[in-house]
């Protein structure tokens, strides 16, 4: 199983790297949406709540086209068929994949939440960083998990892109709810203000709830 | 005979009355047949006959709605995990990734497959892929893809060979080439999809023809004739 | 397979217990102090609430039986179920609105974490169908359609606890009544209001399946006798086409 799953998130990778599809548009998108922001709240700094709620929603829709194009090698060039007849276990490609988008998030949050601190954050939240880190890995976990499986569940449909964001997004509010809520204090204007542990054990269990029952249901979805 | 451990013998494929729909369309209705180990079958039928969905039965990829399916003495669906890995299909896409080279598309295949990663290199030697192996599978053309895509098939040493018109793209070179690794002398029982009459009859020892979903020729390739093959396409 | 056992009797039921939920609501419950008759809602909205979300919950359980047995009955039992908690779900929306309009002026108010979170379900669940038209081979539209359901189901509490954590430190709840617990008039016209709802939502769904079922066989049987080809092919549809 750990062979598999490493030999299919190196291919990725390798694919990734090759024809730098995801990541640079993911990023992208992050940083114009700050700007959209910007001028569609008309304001240049942005703290608290707000600025909690401007991160999060952005690095969701972001997640929402990497997504989409995580299965499409997948599907458009054969690679289902190849992988369903190898003597493999069918759920190292759900752990792979997961894996994976959690690679991709991590990477373009690497580059976007320093755009964000830089173009609209107006404290400056260093002192808060390991809490920060906590609340992001946290929530990409959940964030690659549900992604990864509406992923898989879209890319066979029809309507494949547009499914996959209306399926998704309700499915990820628990996320912003609780990554919001545990990262409004620290963009508090005053400078971080406590931190309220208990939106990360919402997270985690979301992040357990959901990563067992789509490990559970994902076999299903590539059976013909 | 292919023989197990045990010394039971199994047919490389055992039909027997399988059918299959989609939605209330049937794409095939009671085929029955038993290839034994190491023989050739040459299908034969017009587009739409359901050559496609009975080769993507015995690979595993679809489930059979009617009737019994043991392929390699696997019984499908139920054991369908043990024939896994023992099959090689040559289909219509060449299950290749584009953006790769033709050596990481191999070599991730044998990965999958728990092969050595020098069989990958000894196959590209054989077909004459060898200079082309670190170019991405995208920039070749449609005949070298496709000795790439038979060396994918036949890179973990399947006991079955399930192939969807292989020589479509090859030059005769490339027929040449990979002759050893899907042909005849190559050792695997073979299911093969052909539009080449003549071709397919040298090759086969037994001959199914389909029409409209249904077998209306299954025996040993020396009785059948030419005209009987054409005759399913009429 | 019979899905119209016992109809009969359901709706005579379901009748008589609306009717007698409809007299105990104007009869003899009794008048909310703060906000006056429209409160009278909540027997509405309540009970249409905790049955939308069991049969949201109930559409993930037979998912789960259909797809460990493959048994397509399972399949359609699972679509009707959410397709009727879906109807009762913008019920839920439209009414929750009204009481939110009548006692606190505003046609929506964030602060009802029950509100908010039936509204991120009704947008989850409104995918249900648009899904299953979107996948042409029926089996594979069952198949991702329980997957669906199943993953669905299991967001519905979660859903509503993460929303309710987020609310509830904040803001204290607008549409409660009384605030405490239920004075005896209230909650015998609440418990007979939710059993009638129930029994409305069984006898709509078993109405629904028998009609279902019923065009099922229906066409079946046309096919055996006019064979293969001699039916129009059927449109794709997102309600299950084969049993």
């Amino acid at each position: 199983m750990r062979a598999t799953v490493s030999a299919l998130i190196r291919k990725d990778l390798r694919l990734e790297l090759r024809a730098f599809e995801s990541v640079p548009a993911m990023l992208m998108f992050s940083v114009s949406t700050f700007v959209l922001f910007h001028f569609g709240l008309d304001r240049s700094s942005l703290a608290g709540d707000l600025a909690a709620g401007v991160l999060w929603v952005t690095l969701l829709l972001a997640a929402v086209l990497g997504m989409n194009r995580l299965f499409l090698a997948e599907r458009e060039q054969g690679g289902f068929d190849g992988f369903l007849m190898a003597p493999v276990d069918r759920t190292a490609l759900f752990v792979a994949k997961a894996i994976v988008l959690f690679c991709f998030l991590v990477a373009v949050e690497l580059v976007a939440v320093p755009a964000f601190v830089i173009l609209l954050l107006e404290p400056d939240p260093g002192q808060a960083l390991p809490e920060l880190l906590a609340v992001l890995l946290l929530a990409d976990a959940g964030i690659a998990v549900v992604g990864t499986l509406i992923g898989a569940l879209g890319v066979q449909t029809r309507a494949r892109d547009l499914i996959v964001p209306l399926i998704a997004l309700p499915l990820l509010v628990p996320v912003v709810i609780a990554a919001s809520e545990a990262s409004a204090p620290l963009f508090a204007a005053g400078g971080a203000d406590a931190f309220p542990a208990r939106w990360l054990v919402v997270l985690a269990l979301y992040d357990a709830v959901f990563g067992l029952l789509a490990y559970a249901v994902f076999d299903f979805l590539l059976e013909e | 005979m292919a023989t197990t451990a045990t010394g039971d013998s199994f047919p490389a494929v055992a039909l027997e009355g399988v059918g299959r729909a989609y939605g209330e369309r049937v794409a095939l209705r009671e085929v029955s047949f038993t290839l034994p180990a190491g023989a050739t079958v040459a299908v034969f039928g017009a587009n739409g006959a359901g050559k496609t969905t009975l080769l993507r039965i015995l690979a595993g990829l679809l489930r059979p709605h009617a009737g019994r399916a043991a392929v390699l003495g696997a019984e499908l669906p139920r054991e369908a995990h043990r024939a896994r890995g023992r099959i090689g299909l040559v289909g219509h896409e060449p299950m290749l990734y584009r953006d790769l080279t033709v050596r990481e598309n191999l070599r991730f295949h044998a990965r999958l497959h728990g092969v050595d990663e020098r069989r990958p290199e000894a196959l590209c030697e054989q077909v004459g892929l060898a200079a082309r192996a670190d170019d991405p599978v995208r920039t070749l053309s449609r005949g070298m893809t496709q000795r790439a895509a038979i060396c994918r098939a036949v890179l973990h040493a399947p006991e079955l060979l399930l192939l969807d018109e292989p020589l479509a793209n090859l030059d005769p070179g490339g027929a040449v080439a990979v002759a050893p690794l899907i042909g005849r002398a190559a050792g695997p029982a073979r299911v093969l999809i052909s539009h080449d009459a003549e071709q397919g009859l040298a090759e086969a020892d037994w001959v199914l023809g389909l029409r409209g979903g249904r077998q209306a020729i299954w025996a040993p390739a020396a009785s059948v004739r030419l005209a009987d093959v054409r005759g399913l396409y009429a | 397979m019979t899905f119209g056992r016992g109809l009969r009797a359901l709706s005579i039921a379901s009748a008589a217990l609306i009717t007698v939920a409809f007299a105990l609501v104007f009869f003899y419950a009794p008048n909310d102090a703060d906000q006056g008759f429209i409160q009278k809602i909540f027997y509405v909205h309540v009970p249409m609430a905790i049955v939308a979300l069991c049969g949201f919950v109930a559409g993930g359980v037979f998912a789960i039986k259909h797809l460990r047995s493959g048994d397509r009955a399972d399949d359609l039992r699972s679509y009707v179920a959410i397709h009727i908690s879906l109807v009762l779900a913008v019920g839920v929306l439209l009414t929750g609105s009204i009481w939110a309009r009548a006692s606190w002026g505003h046609w929506w108010v964030w602060d009802e974490p029950t509100l908010v979170s039936f509204l991120i379900v009704f947008l989850l669940y409104a995918c249900y169908q648009p899904l299953r038209f979107s996948i042409e081979d029926p089996e594979r539209q069952a198949r991702y359609a329980a997957v669906f359901a199943i993953v669905a189901g299991a967001f519905v509490p979660l859903n509503f606890t993460a929303v309710r954590m987020a609310e509830s430190l904040t803001h204290p709840r607008v549409l409660s009544t009384t605030g405490g617990a239920m004075p005896g008039e209230m909650r015998l016209t609440f418990i007979v209001a939710l059993a009638g709802m129930a029994c409305l939502f069984v006898t709509l769904w078993r109405y629904e399946l028998a009609s279902k079922s019923a065009s099922i066989q229906l066409r079946s049987l046309k096919r055996r006798l006019a064979g293969d080809d001699g039916l129009a092919p059927l449109n794709r549809s997102a309600a299950p086409q084969h049993l």
